[in-house]
C-alpha cells in the first residue's frame, strides 16, 4: 500500500480541526467537553512531525507518532491512541498489505483492551476500533466497506451503556449519546480513507 | 537494609499529590522512595504519562514499585507508562486499583514494614468499594 505520510496526517489533523464543536458537544453531553480540543492538539501535533516522520519507516512511524498522541492528546484519550499506534508499530512490517495492517490493527486493539482495561460493548473507542480491525484484517475490505463499518460501529454506541471513563457515571442516561471516542476514531478512520482515495 | 516496595503518586493536580506525599513523609519518614506527579504536559490539570515515568524510575526499588491513581487518565496513562519500561522492570511495577489518600496511606505503611508489593497492593486495594 503505497500512501504518502504527509496526505494521511493532514486528513487527519483536518478532520480532526473541522470537527472539533461536534466533539466538544458530544464529550459536554457525557463527559467533560475537553475532547475536542484534546484532539485537535494531537493533530497538529502530528503535522508538526511529518518532517522527521518522513525518513521513518512505518513501523517507525507509527511508533513515533503514538508517542506524540500520548503525549499531547491528553485525557484518557491520548494514552489510549497513543498505545494503539505503538503496539502497531510494534507489529507492522515494513511494507504492509491491507490484511497485515488489518493484523497490525488488531495488535492495537489489544492494547486498548489492556491499557484501558475495556472490553467491547461499553461505549468507548474500542467499539470502533474492533469491528473495523477485525474487518481490515480479514474480510478483504474496500474502502468502500470500511467507510461503511466505521460509521455503522460508531453509531451503534448510541444506544449503549457507558461502562468505562467518566461517562459510566451518568449510568443510563448516557444512553442517546455517541460516544466521542467512538467518533474521534470514526472521523480519523474516514480521513486515512480519504487520503488513500486522492492517492489513487 | 531489605529493599522496601516504592510509591507514586499520580494525581490530575499536583498539588494533590504533593500533598499527599507530605501526609506519608509525616507517617513513615524519609525511609521509604516515595515520588509523585500531576498535571499535564501544559502544567494543567491532568496527568502525562512522561512524568509518571520519570516518578517510577524517581521511586523505582527492586522490590518494586505500587503506584496510586485518582482519576480514569492517570490510570491509563500509569498502565501506559508501565508498558512502556524494560521489559524486565514492567512485572514489577502495579496500579493499585485504591482511593488515593487513603491507600497512599494504608501502602506506606505497609511498604515501610517490608511487605512484598502484592501484598501492598492488597492491602491498599481492601479500602476499594466491591
Amino acid at each position: 500500500m503505497q500512501l504518502e505520510l504527509a496526505s494521511v496526517i493532514d486528513a487527519v489533523a483536518d478532520s480532526l480541526t473541522g470537527n472539533v464543536l461536534e466533539l466538544t458537544e458530544l464529550d459536554a453531553a457525557i463527559g467533560d467537553g475537553d475532547h475536542g480540543l484534546n484532539m485537535c492538539r494531537g493533530g497538529e501535533a502530528l503535522r508538526a512531525e511529518v518532517g522527521s516522520m518522513a525518513t521513518m519507516s512505518v513501523a517507525q512511524s507509527l511508533c513515533h507518532a503514538g508517542h506524540i498522541l500520548a503525549m499531547t492528546i491528553g485525557g484518557a484519550a491520548g494514552p489510549l491512541y497513543g498505545s494503539m499506534l505503538m503496539a502497531m508499530g510494534k507489529t507492522i512490517g515494513p511494507e504492509p498489505g491491507l490484511a497485515e495492517l488489518g493484523k497490525a490493527m488488531l495488535a492495537g486493539v489489544q492494547a486498548i483492551e489492556r491499557i484501558g482495561k475495556v472490553v467491547a460493548g461499553q461505549k468507548t473507542m474500542l467499539d470502533v476500533w474492533k469491528p473495523v480491525s477485525q474487518h481490515v484484517a480479514l474480510d478483504g475490505a474496500t474502502v468502500q466497506s470500511i467507510r461503511k463499518l466505521a460509521s455503522e460501529a460508531a453509531a451503534a454506541t448510541v444506544p449503549m451503556v457507558a461502562m468505562r471513563g467518566r461517562a459510566s457515571h451518568l449510568g443510563e442516561r448516557s444512553i442517546g449519546h455517541m460516544d466521542p471516542g467512538a467518533r474521534s476514531s470514526e472521523l480519523m478512520i474516514l480521513a486515512v480513507l480519504d487520503a488513500v482515495e486522492w492517492n489513487r | 537494609m531489605t529493599d522496601r516496595v516504592g510509591l507514586v503518586i499520580v494525581s490530575h493536580s499536583i498539588d494533590i499529590a504533593r500533598g499527599i506525599n507530605d501526609m506519608i513523609r509525616q507517617i513513615v519518614g524519609a525511609e521509604l522512595k516515595v515520588a509523585f506527579c500531576g498535571g499535564n504536559a501544559d502544567g494543567g490539570l491532568g496527568t502525562n504519562v512522561k512524568a509518571i515515568q520519570d516518578a517510577i524510575d524517581a521511586a523505582w526499588s527492586p522490590a518494586g514499585v505500587a503506584i496510586l491513581v485518582d482519576l480514569g487518565s492517570a490510570e491509563i496513562n500509569s498502565e501506559l507508562a508501565i508498558e512502556m519500561l524494560p521489559p524486565d522492570r514492567r512485572d514489577t511495577v502495579v496500579v493499585c486499583n485504591a482511593p488515593i489518600v487513603e491507600g497512599s496511606v494504608v501502602a506506606a505503611t505497609e511498604a515501610r514494614s517490608g511487605a512484598l508489593l502484592k501484598e501492598v497492593r492488597r492491602i491498599a486495594e481492601e479500602l476499594s468499594p466491591q
